[in-house]
Formats: C-alpha cells, sequence, structure tokens
C-alpha cells in the first residue's frame, strides 16, 4: 500500500499585525523563529510578548530548517486528497505544526529527521512544511 | 473556600431527540430548560442564575436568558468548549456559595447533525486568533488533532488500536439498553479496527457520534434541594484548567487532567479508588484512555491495557464508565459532551440509569470533560458529586 503525496488548496493565513516577517522570510525560504534575549528561549508560534518569561525583548531568528517529527497523522477522509498533519520537534527545540509532503505518506515515522520545504498557499503566501531528510 | 456541599444537582434532562431539524438552536435550549426545571419539581420562576456557553444563540447569556424570559441575578457564558457545562456546575456551587443566586439553571443544545457537521471539516474559528495563521493552512481538524495525540500515546507507550477499540465496544454495550442513543448495537473490537481509517490512527468507529439536541441541569442550595423531592446529589469537589503548546514545549502525553483532578479529588475528600461511576469525556476512544490515565485511575501509559478486556463494561467490568453509551454511541449535542457527561452520573447518583447499567449501590461519581482539542489547546474539567 502507497498514498503518494498530492498538492492540495491551502487556505491563507489570516495575518494580524506582527505576522508579517514570518511570512516575508518564508516567501525568501527562511523558517523564522522568536527567541527571547532576556531568558534566552526560542517559542513558537511567534510572539509579541516572550511566553516563558514575558519579556518584550524578543526577536526573530532563522531556523535551521531541520528536525524530526514528533507527532502525525494521514487524514485520509473529508478532504480531496489525503495528506499529512504532524508536529516537528526543530533543532532548537521547539515544535511546530506543520504538513510532511513529497513522499509515500504510508512510510512517515515518528522520530523521522526531516527537513523544511514551501508550499503556497492559495492566495501566494509561503508555508513552512517539512519533507524527509534524505 | 470549598465548595463541598454548597451546591446539589436537583434537576437533569436530556433531550430525547438526536436529530432535530425543524426545531431552532433556542427552542432545544428552552425544551431542555423545561425539562429539567420539570424533573426537579421546581418552576421557571424559581431560576435566579443562569450559565450557558458558546452553542447558545450569539454565544452570550442574554439571547437565551430573553427567549426564556428570565429574571436573573447571576449570570455565566463561561465558554471551555465541550466541557463548558462541568465548569458551570462548579461554577453554580460556587455563586450560591458566595450568595449570587439559589437555584442555577445551565442549558446546552444545538444541531451539527441537521447543520452537516464533521469532525473532519476545517471549522472556521473566528478572528484576531493569534496562532491561526501558523496552523489553518495546514488543515487541522478535530479528528486529526486527536489523531496525532493517539499516534503519539501508541509511540510512548505501546498503546494498541485494539485497546482503544475496547473503549468503543464498552460504549456500545451500554448503548443498547438506551432507546434514545443514536447508535445502539453492539460491536466488536474487530470490528471497531475494520471500520474505515478517517485519520491514522483514529477509525471511523473510534470518533463520536455527531447528534442534535442537548440537555440542562439545574444546581440549588442545600435548604432548597433539601424541600425537593428528588434523589440528593452533592457537589463535593471541582477542577478547571487549560492545557497548550507551552510557547513550543509541545508535549501531547498528558492533557489538563492531571491538574484538575487531584484538586477535585482533594476537595472532595476522596481518591480516585473510591469512585464508583465515572463519565469521562469520549470524542475520541483516544480521549477515555488518556483522562483515565491522568485522573489516576491507572498509571501513565497503562491506560490502553486498563479500557482493554471489558473493563469498562457496568456490571461485569472494574471501571463502568458512560452508561448512556457516551458521545460515542449515544449523544454528542452541538458537538460538545460535557452535559450529558453530569446527567448520566446523576441518574447513577439517583439509581436511575438503565437497570442494565445501573451501578450498584453508587454513592459517589466522577466526571470529567474536555473542550478543544487534546492535540494544541483544550480546557479540562472535572467534577466529583456524592449521593447523599
Amino acid at each position: 500500500m502507497a498514498t503518494p503525496y498530492q498538492e492540495r488548496k491551502l487556505r491563507d493565513p489570516a495575518l494580524n499585525p506582527g505576522d508579517q516577517p514570518y511570512f516575508n522570510a518564508a516567501a525568501e525560504g527562511r523558517l523564522m523563529l522568536k527567541k527571547c534575549s532576556d531568558c534566552g528561549e526560542y517559542h513558537h508560534y511567534p510572539r509579541s510578548l516572550c511566553p516563558h518569561c514575558f519579556s518584550d525583548k524578543v526577536q526573530w531568528v532563522q531556523a535551521r530548517g531541520t528536525g524530526e517529527i514528533y507527532t502525525f497523522s494521514i487524514t485520509r477522509r473529508g478532504g480531496p486528497v489525503p495528506y499529512c498533519i504532524a508536529y516537528v520537534t526543530l533543532d532548537e527545540g521547539v515544535k511546530m505544526m506543520t504538513n510532511i509532503v513529497d513522499c509515500d505518506l504510508d512510510t512517515i515515522r515518528i522520530g523521522q529527521k526531516v527537513k523544511v520545504v514551501f508550499r503556497k498557499t492559495e492566495g501566494g503566501a509561503s508555508m513552512p512544511m517539512f519533507a524527509p531528510a534524505t | 473556600m470549598s465548595i463541598k456541599g454548597k451546591g446539589y444537582i436537583v434537576g437533569a434532562y436530556e433531550h430525547p431527540l438526536r436529530k432535530a431539524p425543524d426545531k431552532s438552536v433556542a427552542q432545544l435550549h428552552a425544551e431542555c430548560a423545561k425539562g429539567a426545571i420539570a424533573d426537579a419539581g421546581l418552576t421557571k420562576g424559581d431560576i435566579d442564575g443562569y450559565f450557558c456557553a458558546g452553542d447558545a444563540p450569539g454565544a452570550n447569556v442574554w439571547s437565551m436568558a430573553n427567549y426564556m424570559n428570565l429574571k436573573l441575578r447571576h449570570v455565566d457564558s463561561t465558554d471551555m468548549g465541550g466541557c463548558s457545562y462541568l465548569v458551570h456546575v462548579a461554577h453554580a456551587a460556587q455563586a450560591i456559595a458566595a450568595g449570587k443566586c439559589n437555584i442555577a439553571l445551565v442549558t446546552l443544545a444545538g444541531r451539527p447533525n441537521s447543520e452537516g457537521s464533521s469532525g473532519t471539516q476545517v471549522r472556521d474559528r473566528g478572528v484576531n486568533l493569534p496562532d491561526a495563521p501558523y496552523e489553518m493552512p495546514y488543515s487541522p481538524v478535530t479528528v486529526n488533532l486527536y489523531a496525532m495525540v493517539a499516534m503519539r500515546h501508541m509511540y510512548e507507550y505501546g498503546t494498541t488500536s485494539e485497546q482503544l477499540a475496547w473503549v468503543k465496544v464498552a460504549a456500545s454495550h451500554h448503548a443498547q439498553y438506551n432507546p434514545n442513543a443514536m447508535l445502539r448495537n453492539v460491536v466488536t473490537v474487530e470490528e471497531v479496527v475494520s471500520s474505515p481509517m478517517i485519520s491514522d490512527p483514529l477509525h471511523r468507529l473510534d470518533c463520536c457520534v455527531v447528534s442534535d439536541g442537548g440537555g440542562a441541569v439545574i444546581v440549588a442550595r442545600p435548604e432548597i434541594a433539601k424541600s425537593l423531592k428528588r434523589p440528593l446529589v452533592k457537589i463535593t469537589g471541582a477542577g478547571e484548567t487549560t492545557k497548550g503548546q507551552m510557547g513550543g514545549k509541545v508535549d501531547l502525553s498528558y492533557s489538563g487532567a492531571v491538574w484538575t483532578g487531584p484538586r477535585a479529588f482533594e476537595e472532595a475528600g476522596v481518591k480516585p479508588a473510591d469512585i464508583k461511576y465515572a463519565s469521562i469525556y469520549d470524542s475520541f476512544t483516544i480521549t477515555v484512555v488518556m483522562q483515565i490515565e491522568d485522573l489516576g485511575f491507572c498509571k501513565k501509559g497503562e491506560g490502553g491495557k486498563f479500557v482493554a478486556d471489558g473493563n469498562l463494561i457496568s456490571g461485569s467490568g472494574k471501571f463502568p464508565f458512560n452508561t448512556d453509551g457516551g458521545g460515542l454511541c449515544n449523544n454528542h449535542p452541538a458537538n460538545r459532551g460535557g452535559m450529558t457527561k453530569v446527567i448520566e452520573a446523576v441518574r447513577q447518583l439517583r439509581g436511575e440509569a438503565h437497570p442494565a447499567v445501573q451501578v450498584k449501590n453508587c454513592d459517589l461519581a466522577l466526571a470529567h470533560g474536555t473542550g478543544g482539542s487534546l492535540g494544541h489547546r483544550h480546557g479540562s474539567a472535572t467534577l466529583i458529586m456524592e449521593r447523599e
């Protein structure tokens, strides 16, 4: 059995003030995280105040774009095509929700090494997704 | 201050319909209210506190209060998703203890079945959500968020699909005795694991029903409860919290029940082993396994073994749960199962459950609920009740 990855239409992100730098960087192929200058912790999704120490000294930093799959599920019903939703643990330590793409979805495993790729939404925004690293 | 003994559940009513295309949501709320008021032996004019959540028309408290023409001195529209109504019962006891009201009505109703709702649909979650730009394009839906919890549980603890299936099997054994249940056929583990895969590892029969209807309960101060003719169901402990993604330190191996359970047990002065009957939110089979672990009914990671082999079936198992058939088989009105969890616990404590599933000498019960998604952000609420 195999479930080849297929492209699907992606909803546009409904941006709030402060979100633009993340999506500007994504459009250039870079995955950004927020890092706190006071406590040193990364966080995701990005906020204007550090969720760990509540400092406002949070800065955008570029993530390496590699990590491993923490958990996932292949949704086989309800949509036009099957798709894989996942949480990936980035090398920086934070976990982010994403989709796993560019592989036979039936081969996806927890612990698998992945690297970031980008896919466009219907309106042209770039979303970071992950593909097997090898 | 504790809420122990400060409020009693004096009325409970579950709407009999599971599909109500010709009734409005407001009508369903009001019919549930009427049923619970009659069950308590009260009149509408006795109600001076009203609680409802996001399923109420307008997601506010005044629309339904206006529809029913209530005269109130305490209101609360706390929305904690599916567990809102467990929170409401606890808040009602708090309000009564503080002298803010005497007789509180809590209602829930909705018609997702008639409206074609599905757990595989991306839901419109509203505006200004800080997380939405970083999540919604990935198509998170109810079932795949819970499925990711199940997938991780299997990875960390070796939980199997067959163990999860036992939760549904037990619910179906109970639902066969409930004439209003949406699904009354007894199913086997084999039937659950061979039902279509919706979102790995959750099959169709790992998922709850989508039903119309609703329910209501009434909480009253002790003197009033003792003046009524119904068995006395005393609220003795409660806990409420939320759990999220912790700034990116996501941990899907446990739920907010690890905090609400101990608080509720401490307030009630009882231990998990003392509980005779438990209503455990069952949006999906994994929800039950995780909450049973987190409430301390078994060790973390052993929930799969705990629920297997019929242990949740009333009469034969050691841990009778959801004897109405639960959300998995009976009812999940408005996609929110907290109300029916309270109602079945009240039936058990009154000795009014179906004789085939009634727990003998049921004098201590727990109800626990989850709202939102275990897989990213959720509310948790625990309620402990005693028959006096």
